[in-house]
């Protein structure tokens, strides 16, 4: 190959994927994930990690089967982002040091409220004066507790995991909310594009779903309390659909320049060709009604990938299943694609696993890349009851066969983040 | 760092601490020769000092009541910081320029409803039933727009909101780590010329009792209202938490100059890095960091300190910042200022980039500790040691 196929339209290193890992509610790992996912299968359930009796929402996409050692949000971040990260190195094939930064998306954690109970618990009768934050700084001051204050810092999952794989230099952690896992992928491949780096890790976990985290969403109206039965709930561009399920998950993607991943001799399962993103300044939840940010997002995603709307064989929704989501983003795609939008299958993921939150823009890129690998378009399930007012083909129901070089995958979150990115085959 | 395509100068400063409100307080205080004499509160969190919060108007940099009674204290100093930033850099009536500002935000979470948890821990004592009982008051007592309040990425969404900073928008987490990597990240982005222009920067309030719980679940609080930041033998008394809220406009210098915008300083290289700090790891990685930075104290350089207050941990970085800048001045920010996690590093920068446009000395913050300097500085390293990870290096140059 000549110097110039690794570079892109601008100059800039090419930058190819060639490890990838994924935790959903449809079990552990790419191979298991990708046949529950075309075969249009639903890792929604009823909530069993805290009683849901008497709560709107009674049904979530949480991730129970891998081993924690304590049960909170900390513990299982990690925990989901380790295991993805394993699988990903050994795809790529990389063992010892990974040797480059690490970027990761993670969930804004709240301390547990077992962990308040058991503060409180610790409360000796005399220290009962006060507020419970005042009578919980009494006891430690008599007595610490690191376990609790790693449990509640923000830094202690990349720490972990750079121990772990032997990422390079201070990792990054961060939050666009559910455009996160999208942000950690952009900043990976900006590294790579600065010259500072030949490869970079980029992860997006959330193990996030607890009483309170959802309870706080539910106040927002923006989940679905279509409970019964759990695997309907979440029905994207449908005219019923009432709101996102509450889930949990993880990705791992091993980016490298394409030239290093090919003078390696590495299998290069696809190239992250565009990012593009544009923050909201309408509302701290909504978006701007006329779709305008959005808009603006994914054409500074194409304009990046050197593409034009033409050129997009399949886009990934972000497709949350919430009203104003769904409206909000067909009103983007279809200003973008034009004329040519009937004729563009948009699917989206979030019908069988959920919302996984700061995972889902990592996670969904997986998905967005097996699509171009295998040919195949994961359905949208649950697609019974179309809604006329967002008329796309949504992939309804079954999987398709399609060949597809370029994927779009958009990603919409709370405080006006829009992140969208593109995906290629790699070039012939 | 490799790249060294663009120029990157920092063009515009907004920083409320304990010690005032905006650049021109702060000049004030520490560039004209006096001695700055610290504010601390130690009754209201007893036996904790705490570096409150100024007299701030919210409405100057907030002008909607409604956008101010959506945040929490949190999220409304990180918005005026941002916004004096955006006005010193004189780009805050620009909407193009703010437009197409990219923003990178090192944050926390933000407050708890201190009321509603201590009902809930109040009743847990009589009921055994904890989690119906936590499912039935968090569903009427929560107040809906609390969550927006404590989503870490909000103060960056409110700033998009007030200030219509929309270029992109990004919230980094992690404690000291987070003001850290923002500013590299920025740094690293300009640079390389994929941005222009960028909104980079944190808040911190110390007035919190779920923020001090977090910090005493270690016992890293110093509680002793008298004792000074240093003690003789080199070792520092403990961690006292400073609110602040510091924001700077980095641009690349063509940007900047193509506007003519005032350059406060030029930010040469930003680094961070994490590990053990068994032995002397922690001394190896700071000495590599000043390496890739080029930090030296050649000539008129002055040195920030961010040390936490940690006794033993202050002592090392203060050790090697003798051996390895033995002639430079060091001010130790946490005296003065506290130290305010998240937003330690970019108050650190900041005041490193007033130093640097000054042609008096910067007064020394820790009083009889941090040594006098007799001329301007030319140079500024800014040094990070988080309280429990994550270290870092910034290298400033005088530009006027």
């Amino acid at each position: 190959m000549s110097k110039a196929a690794y570079k892109d339209h601008l100059g800039r290193p090419l930058v190819a994927v060639t490890g990838m890992g994924v935790v959903s509610s449809l079990g552990q790992g790419v191979t298991d994930n990708w046949a529950a996912l075309t075969s249009g299968k639903s890792g929604i359930h009823p909530i069993t990690r805290f009683p849901s009796e008497g709560l709107s929402t009674r049904i979530c996409g949480t991730v129970d089967f891998i081993d924690i050692p304590a049960p909170n949000a900390v513990e299982r971040s990690f925990a989901f982002a380790r295991e993805t990260t394993i699988e990903a190195l050994a795809q790529a094939g990389i063992s010892g040091d990974f040797g480059g930064p690490l970027f990761l998306a993670a969930p804004p954690i709240e301390p547990e409220w077992n962990d308040r109970f058991n503060l409180g618990d610790r409360v000796k009768p005399e220290q009962v004066t006060g507020n419970a934050y005042e009578q919980f700084l009494a006891v430690l001051r008599e007595k610490a507790d690191p376990t609790y204050h790693e449990a509640i810092l923000f830094g202690s999952i990349s720490e972990r995991l750079a121990d772990s794989f032997g990422t390079r230099g201070l990792p990054v952690t961060l939050s666009t909310a559910c455009a996160s896992g999208a942000t950690a992928i952009q900043l990976g491949v900006e590294a790579i594009r600065q010259g500072r780096t030949d490869r970079a890790l980029s992860v997006a976990t959330d193990g996030s779903v607890s009483a309170e985290s959802l309870i706080r969403f539910s106040l927002l109206s923006a989940l679905s309390t279509n409970n019964d039965p759990p695997e309907k709930a979440s029905r994207p561009f449908t005219k019923d659909r009432d709101g996102f399920v509450i889930a949990e998950g993880s990705a791992t993607l091993v980016l490298e320049s394409l030239e290093a991943a090919i003078s390696r001799g590495a299998r290069v399962l696809g190239i992250i060709s565009g990012c593009g993103e544009k923050a909201d300044d309408f509302h701290r939840t909504r978006s701007s009604p006329s779709g305008a940010p959005a808009i603006a997002t994914i054409r500074a995603a194409l304009e990046d990938a050197g593409l034009s709307a033409d050129q997009i064989g399949y886009i990934n929704a972000h497709g949350t299943s919430t009203p104003e989501n769904d409206k909000m983003e067909y009103l983007s795609l279809s200003t973008v694609f034009g004329e040519r939008m009937p004729e563009v299958p948009v699917s989206s993921n979030k019908s069988m696993i959920g919302h996984t939150l700061t995972a889902a823009g990592a996670v969904e890129a997986v998905f967005s890349l097996l699509t171009i690998s295998t040919g195949t378009l994961p359905p949208t399930i649950n697609y019974d009851n179309p809604d006329p007012s967002i008329p796309l083909d949504v992939v309804p129901n079954v999987k398709r066969d399609a060949t597809v070089t370029s994927v779009l995958s958009n990603s919409f979150g709370f405080g006006g983040q829009n992140a969208c990115l593109v995906m290629s085959a790699e070039p012939a | 760092m490799t790249d060294t395509r663009h120029q990157v100068v920092v063009t515009g400063i907004g920083l409320v601490t304990s010690l005032g409100v905006g650049r021109q307080a702060h000049r004030e205080q520490l560039m004209t020769g006096g001695t700055p004499q610290k504010v601390t509160d130690s009754e209201r969190f007893a036996p904790y000092t705490v570096y409150p919060l100024p007299e701030i108007d919210w409405s100057t940099q907030i002008p909607r009541r409604g956008d101010q009674r959506q945040m929490e204290n949190w999220q409304r100093l990180g918005v005026y910081a941002a916004g004096l930033a955006l006005d010193d850099a004189g780009l805050k009536e620009d909407a193009e320029a703010c437009a197409s500002m990219d923003m990178i935000v090192s944050a926390g979470g933000g407050e708890r409803d201190i009321a509603v948890d201590s009902l809930i821990v109040e009743e847990s004592r009589k009921r055994n039933d904890r989690e119906q009982l936590l499912n039935e008051k968090l569903t009427t007592e929560l107040r809906p727009t609390l969550f927006l309040a404590q989503l870490s990425n909000l103060l960056a969404g409110n700033i998009s909101i007030v200030h219509k900073v929309t270029g992109s928008s990004r919230t980094l987490m992690g404690e000291e780590g987070a003001g850290i990597s923002a500013i590299e990240t920025g740094h690293a982005r300009i640079a390389a010329g994929q941005s222009t222009h960028c909104l980079v920067g944190g808040a911190f309030v110390s007035e919190r009792l779920d923020m001090l719980m977090v910090m005493e679940a270690v016992q890293g609080l110093g509680k002793d209202p008298e004792a000074a930041f240093w003690n003789s033998d080199g070792t520092a008394n403990g961690m006292n938490l400073g609110t602040a809220g510091a924001f700077l406009v980095l641009e690349s210098l063509e940007h900047a100059q193509a506007r003519g915008a005032h350059i406060y300083a030029r930010l040469d290289a930003v680094l961070g890095d994490r590990g053990s700090r068994e032995g002397e790891r922690m001394e190896q990685r700071l000495a590599g960091l000043a390496d890739e930075t080029g930090a030296s104290d050649d000539g008129d350089t002055v040195v920030f300190s961010g040390a936490s207050g940690y006794p033993d941990l202050s002592a090392r970085e203060r050790a090697f910042l003798k051996s390895r800048f033995p002639s430079a001045p060091v001010r130790t920010v946490g005296a003065l200022f506290g130290h305010s996690i998240e937003a330690h590093f970019p108050t650190a920068v900041a005041l490193a980039c007033m130093a640097l446009d000054d042609d008096a000395p910067i007064s020394p913050f820790a009083a009889g500790e941090d040594a006098p300097a007799s001329t301007a500085a030319n140079a500024a390293i800014v040094t990070s040691v988080g309280h429990f990870r994550g270290e870092g290096i910034a290298r400033l140059t005088r530009m006027s």
